[in-house]
C-alpha cells in the first residue's frame, strides 16, 4: 500500500470512528472519552494510554469545547487534515440531528407537553454542570494555592456579575507565582 | 418569560462574532462562558431559555455546545444562523488548538507552563461551579425540580455514572417533576 493510500485509510478510519461515537455521545462529548480511548489506543493502536492522556489534558487546557480533544487526536495521527476530518465527523451527523430536531421543535413550539419536557430536563443539565465543575476541581486540586483559586473564582463567578476573564487571569498569575 | 415583541433578533454575523468570542474564551468547557455571554451580556435569552436549551443539547447525541449552537443559530436566523455559530464556535478553539498541539510538543513540559495551566485550570474549575450556582439560585427550582438536580450531581460527581445513563434516567424524573410544579390546580 502506498502512503497516499495509507494516509486516505487512516483518514477513513477517523471519519467513521468519530461520527459512531459523535451520535451515541448523550450528555456531551466528554460521556463517550473511554470509546475514544477504546478506538484510538486498542482498536487502532494510534497512540499510547500515556499519550491520550497527555492529548485529553491539553484539550481541557486551551479555549474551546472539551470535545475538540477529537482534533488533537487526528492531528497526532493524520497530521493537519487528520484535525479537520476528526472535527467534522464529531461535529456533522449529530449537527445535523440536532438542526433537525430544531425544526420539529418550531413546529411544536408553544406546545404544552413541549415546554413541560424543556423544563423537565433544566435540574439534569443544571445538575450536570454542577458535577462537571466538581470533577474539573478534583483534577485541578494539586496544590492547596490551587484549592483556594477555585473557591476564590467560584465565589466571584458567582457572587459578581464581573467578566470571568478576571478569574482566568488570576488563576494564570496565581499559578506562575506559586504552583 | 420574555415578551414576545421584544426578542432579540441578532444578525448572522452577530451570531458568528458571538459564538466565536464563546469558544476562544471557553476554558473549562464552554457551556459556562455560553451562558455568561449569552444571559447576562447579549441578553438574548433568558436565565430559564438558556437552561432549557442546554437541557435539550444534553438529551440529543453529540457534542451539548454544538446541539445548543445550532438550536440557537437556528431560532434566530434558521439554517445560515446555526452554520455561523458553529462556525464561530469550533473554528476559533481550531486555529488554537493547532498553534498549541505545535507549542506543546516544544514547551509543553516547561515549569512555567504547566504552573500557569494549573493555576488556570483551578480557576476554570471555579468558574464552572460558579455558574452552577448561579443558575440554581436564579431559576428558583420547586423542591421536586431541586430533587432531580441533586440526583444528577450525584450521579454525575459522586457516582462517576456514564452520561447517557443520567441524562436519559433522570429525564423522566425531571419532566414528572416539571410536569407536577407546572400542574394547573394548586
Amino acid at each position: 500500500m502506498s502512503d497516499g493510500e495509507a494516509q486516505s485509510e487512516i483518514l477513513w478510519q477517523l471519519a467513521g470512528g468519530f461520527a459512531a461515537i459523535s451520535m451515541i455521545a448523550v450528555g456531551g462529548g466528554i460521556a463517550v472519552v473511554p470509546e475514544m480511548n477504546r478506538l484510538v489506543v486498542d482498536v487502532h493502536g494510534w497512540m499510547s494510554d500515556a499519550r491520550f492522556a497527555q492529548l485529553f489534558a491539553l484539550a481541557q487546557a486551551a479555549p474551546g469545547p472539551n470535545v475538540l480533544v477529537v482534533g488533537l487526536i487526528g492531528w497526532q495521527v493524520a497530521g493537519l487534515a487528520g484535525m479537520l476530518v476528526a472535527i467534522l465527523a464529531m461535529t456533522g451527523p449529530a449537527g445535523l440531528f440536532a438542526f433537525g430536531f430544531s425544526k420539529l421543535r418550531g413546529r411544536l413550539a408553544g406546545h404544552r407537553w413541549l415546554r413541560i419536557i424543556e423544563k423537565g430536563l433544566v435540574p439534569v443539565a443544571v445538575g450536570l454542570i454542577f458535577s462537571s465543575g466538581v470533577i474539573l476541581a478534583q483534577g485541578a486540586a494539586v496544590h492547596w494555592i490551587a484549592v483556594l483559586l477555585t473557591v476564590f473564582a467560584t465565589l466571584f463567578v458567582w457572587r459578581t456579575d464581573h467578566s470571568p476573564l478576571w478569574v482566568l487571569a488570576v488563576g494564570a498569575a496565581g499559578g506562575a507565582l506559586f504552583l | 418569560m420574555a415578551e414576545l415583541s421584544a426578542r432579540p433578533h441578532p444578525t448572522v454575523a452577530a451570531l458568528f462574532l458571538t459564538y466565536l468570542k464563546i469558544g476562544l474564551s471557553g476554558f473549562g468547557g464552554v457551556n459556562a462562558w455560553a451562558r455568561r455571554v449569552l444571559v447576562e451580556e447579549r441578553r438574548w435569552l433568558t436565565e430559564q431559555e438558556y437552561a432549557e436549551v442546554l437541557g435539550l443539547g444534553q438529551v440529543l447525541p453529540g457534542p451539548n455546545a454544538l446541539n445548543v449552537a445550532i438550536q440557537l443559530g437556528d431560532r434566530f436566523r434558521g439554517g445560515l444562523g446555526a452554520l455561523a455559530a458553529v462556525a464561530g464556535l469550533f473554528g476559533g478553539p481550531m486555529a488554537v488548538l493547532a498553534l498549541l498541539a505545535v507549542l506543546h510538543d516544544a514547551y509543553g513540559e516547561v515549569p512555567i507552563v504547566k504552573a500557569v495551566l494549573a493555576g488556570i485550570a483551578a480557576a476554570a474549575a471555579g468558574m464552572v461551579l460558579g455558574t452552577a450556582a448561579k443558575m440554581a439560585q436564579k431559576l428558583k427550582p420547586s423542591l421536586p425540580i431541586i430533587a432531580v438536580g441533586l440526583a444528577s450531581l450525584l450521579g454525575g460527581a459522586v457516582l462517576r455514572l456514564p452520561l447517557p445513563y443520567i441524562v436519559l434516567g433522570l429525564a423522566p424524573f425531571g419532566i414528572a417533576a416539571a410536569w407536577w410544579t407546572m400542574r394547573p390546580a394548586r
